[in-house]
């Protein structure tokens, strides 16, 4: 292994008066005043937020505009700190476009007091119904308002692009008596 | 005595107290901007009234400065909650922080801030124009490590004393060198201690274009003395009182609200009165360079002189103030050892030698070449 012998100089007399380093120092911060500022200045300007971004768990619906929560209850059973309760309802009969679904749920809450934003609904769930997105500042007055209802949940979801488009190929499938 | 003349004073005195405090309060938000600038973020931004706001341009640049800062500072340390430890020595406790701030206000009254011409004679514009001036400055100034140490020791706990201790051998040891860096400064402007006499000593030019400012003439003893200065007002890299990286807070850990406030406006007081003393030594105070290179000799009579002469003298204390705040965030702080050392084995010998060598200099000019 080599051996780097570094250069250990005694201080000149100059630099032992420490009155040149100084200077020096000076230079620098006073050129630092004139650097552009680093500073994100929050409330007007937001931070870019990356796509896997782990914010707000919402609920989204899929690009048909149907809910695409089934109410399987995974995410309720998964949630370490049992921030998400789900109340589950049977789907409407008169809604024909969504017979190959059994449930629907009827109340979605997330109680975003015992949110840990781990993910682990997002990754949980079977329908990609549940997306933590970018929203990381949330607020209230009341522990009522800080629990997000079903309404609020899709408000803040919105429609995400599908990549499966599942049900439709299900729904084919049973209809041209494919069982794989 | 008549009731003018007193009516008067009292008036010019409050008139001084107030910009001079208010100098000091802005130096405190000047001290957060630089730090901010030199660190590159925007420092304080925001804080302001939205009657401020409303006036169209200058209300914004206010706000983005940070100008509203200090009635705010202010507000918040008379309406907090004053805490009141159980375990502290109630007098001491209550006379520190006044005695801290009290001497930066005293000195002010020998303080010249700038000269009023009429018809070839100068009077300095100061509430008392001592001929002991800056005896009198160096006397007061000094006691004001009376307001650290009895915060220390009164506050009855482990950090605050441990700051009062060092704050006090830290000004003694300086105190040392700042006297004696002074000695060659007044024997050279012909032995006056008066610091309006001191500043036109120092008008003129040598060579027709260097002016004769004391920092030329005796750069040693100015260096001494700004190492001094940073030290006795307790400046990083000085900051022994306080050295909020290992005594908490320092002195002033048990103090809160507006006792703190006065410690804090206390120290800029100092840093304000500091400034404007090593210009009235060393940078020739309200003198006229670079104008009188070309040829204005003086300032026009009267009022208009009084009023320049005041800007010019401020402008540089400001200068000088930031240089205070440009080192704070430039050198890390000393520890304790090495401050000792700095002092008694370094500015101390450097100061008595150039001393010795200034007085036998003039004692040989003036026997041999001036007579």
């Amino acid at each position: 292994m080599a051996i780097k012998v570094v250069d250990r100089r005694p201080l000149t007399w100059a630099e032992k008066t420490y009155i040149p380093q100084i200077l020096a120092g000076l230079r620098i911060t006073f050129k630092k005043m004139f650097n552009p500022r680093v500073t994100l200045e929050y409330p007007e300007q937001r931070p870019t937020i990356p796509d896997n971004y782990r914010g707000v768990p919402t609920l989204v619906r899929d690009p048909n505009g149907r809910e695409k929560c089934v109410s399987c209850q995974l995410c309720e059973f998964v949630c370490p700190p049992k921030a998400i309760r789900i109340t589950p309802g049977a789907i409407d009969e008169s809604d024909t476009d969504r017979t190959h679904i059994e449930k629907a749920p009827k109340e979605f809450e997330i109680n975003m007091l015992r949110c840990i934003y781990c993910g682990l609904c997002q990754e949980v769930c079977p329908e990609e119904a549940i997306v933590l997105q970018d929203i990381f500042s949330t607020n209230g007055y009341s522990r009522e308002e800080l629990v997000n209802n079903k309404k609020k949940l899709y408000e803040l979801g919105g429609t995400l692009p599908d990549k499966h488009f599942k049900w439709n190929a299900k729904k084919k499938a049973a209809e041209k008596g494919n069982a794989h | 005595m008549d009731w003018t003349y007193i009516i008067l004073t009292v008036l010019k005195a409050v008139i001084m107290v107030a910009v001079f405090m208010s100098i000091a309060g802005y130096t405190v938000v000047a001290e957060r901007k630089v730090a901010s600038w030199i660190q590159e973020r925007p420092g304080p931004n925001r804080t302001t009234l939205p009657i401020i706001l409303a006036i169209p341009v200058i209300g914004r640049i206010a706000t983005r400065l940070g100008l509203i800062q200090l009635p705010a500072d202010g507000g918040k340390f008379l309406f907090k909650e004053d805490p009141f430890p159980g375990h502290v020595n109630k007098f001491y406790y209550i006379l520190a922080p006044i005695v801290a701030l009290t001497p930066a206000l005293t000195t002010m009254v020998v303080l010249p801030i700038g000269q009023v011409t009429e018809g070839c004679i100068h009077t300095p514009i100061v509430l008392a124009n001592l001929d002991i001036g800056m005896i009198f400055i160096l006397a007061f100034s000094s006691l004001s490590v009376y307001g650290t140490i009895l915060a220390g020791w009164s506050a009855n706990s482990k950090y605050p004393f441990l700051g009062g201790i060092r704050a006090s051998a830290q000004v003694i040891s300086y105190e040392l060198a700042m006297g004696l860096s002074l000695l060659p400064v007044f024997m050279w402007c012909g032995g006056t201690l008066n610091l309006g006499e001191m500043v036109n000593a120092q008008s003129g030019l040598l060579f027709g274009f260097i002016p004769k400012w004391m920092i030329f003439f005796q750069p040693v003893s100015a260096l001494v003395y700004l190492t001094s200065l940073f030290a006795e007002t307790n400046r990083l890299p000085f900051d022994m009182a306080e050295s909020e990286t290992d005594l908490v807070g320092g002195f002033h850990t048990e103090y809160g609200a507006f006792k703190f406030g006065l410690f804090f406006v206390g120290e800029y007081a100092h840093v304000t009165m500091g400034s404007a003393l090593f210009v009235l030594l060393f940078l020739g105070g309200w003198s006229l360079w670079p104008l009188n290179i070309f040829g204005v000799i003086d300032y026009p009579e009267g009022i208009l002189g009084g009023v320049l002469s005041t800007i010019v003298f401020v402008l540089k204390t400001f200068c000088l103030i930031f240089f205070f705040l440009w080192v704070r965030w430039t050198l890390p702080r000393f520890r304790y050892d090495q401050i000792m050392h700095l002092g008694w084995k370094r500015l101390l010998p450097i100061a008595i030698v150039n001393l010795l060598v200034y007085t036998i200099g003039m004692a040989v000019y003036v026997k041999f070449f001036h007579a």
